[in-house]
């Protein structure tokens, strides 16, 4: 990781007697992305208002730009935030929003006009500069909001789910554009989600927070694809969990609905012949009926049919298991039928050994 | 015409009448000074009686500086229990109340006693200190008004989010409040400010017992020695208030609209 730009280093908040974040450490790099994902309270929000200079931690410190900024107010932080609600200012047009900030800095008038313009071309508004928050569509206030909070060129950049108002469209669209954005801008960037498409499309890491702890971090693609937790497992994305109880610690051998399977060496992490193991499976690695390079391959019945567009979810049931899997619609073929005995099949190196 | 639309129209006709009735007979009445037809004579005498004019513009400016004491006094307040204290407000909301309960008598008598002249606070000493007292009474009197006028206004923004907004961007607790707050509820700070007008104007008790040429001693005196001049300062009275009401009702219409409640 290159230079870190904003580190939290320990930090605890209490209400009274629940404490919302336990110990929270991370360090962001300059220009990075990170998202805070979770589920409702979780302590995400907390942590960013944290951040942010709304909540005073009970314990730890918080360095942007190697500064501690722990003891400073909202206003000395030099810091940018877009709200859930847009928080737009009812009163002031979209130009006199997005020059809010400068003018409280006491910026010249000339700069003023020059970097609205330049924002409102950023954000593709360039014609709405003089109407009122209460004149734009929910995805244009928030645009308009983000404009508002980079216009003063923050340090740092906070977003505390700024896509959960909007419908399904402007949403996919807005997380695209504020990316760019954010990568255009190279700001550094905190990013409050509870939902896992969002942070996983648009995060250069993902802090999972359970508890009011930092479950996982890492990059999306370990975040979905090594899990670090039960949690983050069932968390992100969606996950078939199998039993299999172990036959062989030395070959890492267990067996899952009377088949013996090889898993990694090292997967077992200790585990004692005739433990049973939680065994993770996502759907995009299991197969209908045989197919080369998966060495596993288990028989079952077809209990559920879903036709999601272009993907089919086909629930199997496995003994006392079931598990889901993805297939590809192709109007050539006709979708499985609840009822049909089926095959399915996956490579043991797959398989995650949850703890 | 269905039985319960009838019921409601008879009820509505019935409060009507007890309402205009009296004001149009009183109307009546004070056009009716020169013998045998109608005329404006007695508006005429009124309007041009000095004493009028002098109350009239000595009450006016009271109720200006108590209208800024009012704003300076619950805008913050309000402001600052919805921000940061809601579980004090049916505590400020029963003390608010207090006016309505308490008559003013006792409040102006409690005032004599606490800052006659030889009180610490020494208000009553001079002329300019009783009108300083005179405009703290009514900002009192006109307590319950205006702090539910600025509440109901406070209630219809997200003022929590709205502060944070405002604060991460670098603003202080005065740009806050004068550029973010007040502009968002200026329509309701209005309409307590005109409350406060038109009682402040009518008043009697406060300003007769402190003695000052206001406008509601000038109204009971007039009212005791003269047959239609009272009737026509009534009726002026009225016009006034239903001036401030129908201020309120257009200012309304340039209330700054957010997102959820565009009309």
């Amino acid at each position: 990781m290159s230079e870190t730009f904003l580190s939290i280093q320990g930090v605890r908040k209490s209400f009274g007697q629940t404490t919302v974040v336990k110990d929270f450490n991370l360090d962001v790099a300059r220009g990075e992305f990170v998202s805070f994902l979770g589920p409702s309270g979780c302590g995400k929000t907390t942590m960013l208002r944290t951040v942010a200079g709304f909540e005073e931690p009970t314990a730890g410190r918080i360095m942007i730009g190697g500064k501690d900024v722990t003891q400073l107010k909202p206003n000395q932080r030099n810091i940018g935030m877009v709200f859930q609600a847009y928080a737009l200012f009812p009163n002031l047009t979209v130009a006199q929003n997005i020059a809010f900030g400068l003018k409280v800095a006491g910026a010249p008038k000339a700069e003023i006009d020059r970097r609205v313009e330049e924002m409102l071309g950023i954000i593709k508004l360039a014609e709405y500069g003089s109407r009122y928050p209460y004149q734009l569509s929910g995805g244009q206030q928030q645009r308009v909001a983000l404009a508002r909070a980079l216009a003063p060129k923050p340090k740092l950049l906070l977003l505390d789910e700024p896509l959960s108002a909007l419908d399904a469209k402007v949403r996919i669209s807005l997380r695209e554009e504020i990316r760019a954005i954010q990568k255009k801008l190279d700001i550094t960037t905190i990013f409050v989600t509870h939902d896992q498409e969002e942070a996983l499309s648009m995060s250069d890491r993902i802090v999972v927070m359970y508890d009011g702890k930092a479950e996982q971090v890492g990059t999306p693609f370990e975040i979905y694809n090594r899990p670090a937790t039960k949690f983050v497992a069932n968390f992100v994305g969606t996950l078939n969990v199998l039993d299999g109880t172990v036959i062989d610690p030395a070959t890492a051998t267990v067996r899952i609905n009377d088949r013996d399977v090889s898993l990694k060496k090292g997967a077992l992490n200790g585990a004692k012949a005739g433990d049973v193991l939680s065994l993770a499976l996502r759907p995009e690695a299991i197969v209908l009926g045989k197919q080369d390079g998966r060495d596993t391959s288990l028989g079952g019945q077809i209990s559920d049919v879903s036709f999601l567009g272009s993907v089919i979810r086909v629930r199997v049931g496995l003994g006392k298991h079931a598990v889901s899997l993805d297939t590809f619609n192709s109007p050539a073929s006709p979708p499985p039928v609840v009822g049909e005995q089926a095959e399915i099949s996956f490579s043991s190196s797959d398989l995650l050994v949850l703890h | 015409m269905k039985a319960s639309r009838f019921w409601a129209w008879l009820t509505f006709a019935l409060g009507a009448a007890y309402f205009f009735i009296p004001l149009i007979a009183t109307l009546e009445f004070s056009l009716r000074m020169r013998r045998g037809e109608y005329s404006f004579d007695a508006y005429r005498v009124v309007l041009g009686d000095m004493r009028f004019q002098e109350t009239f513009a000595y009450s006016t400016i009271v109720a200006c500086f108590t209208i800024v004491i009012g704003v300076l006094l619950v805008v913050p307040t309000a402001y600052w229990i919805r921000l940061r204290m809601p579980w004090i407000r049916p505590v400020v909301e029963f003390i608010t109340l207090l006016p309505l309960i308490i008559p003013a008598i006792v409040i102006v008598f409690g005032y004599i006693r606490m800052y006659g002249s030889n009180s610490p606070l020494p208000f009553l000493a001079t002329t300019r200190g009783t009108d300083v007292l005179l405009m703290i009474g009514y900002a009192t009197l006109a307590l319950p008004y205006m702090y539910r006028a600025v509440d109901t206004g406070l209630r219809t923004i997200d003022v929590r989010t709205l502060t944070e907004a405002a604060q991460v961007h670098g603003a202080g607790w005065t740009t806050i409040i004068a550029r973010i707050i007040l502009p968002n509820v200026l329509i309701a700070v209005l309409s307590g400010a005109f409350l406060t007008f038109a009682i402040v104007i009518g008043e009697f008790t406060m300003a007769s017992l402190l003695n000052r040429p206001a406008f509601g001693p000038y109204l009971q005196n007039i009212g005791a020695n003269r047959a239609y001049e009272p009737a026509a300062l009534a009726v002026i009275a009225f016009a006034i208030t239903w001036g401030c009401m129908s201020v309120i009702q257009v200012l309304s219409r340039f209330a700054p609209k957010s997102a959820n409640n565009p009309n």
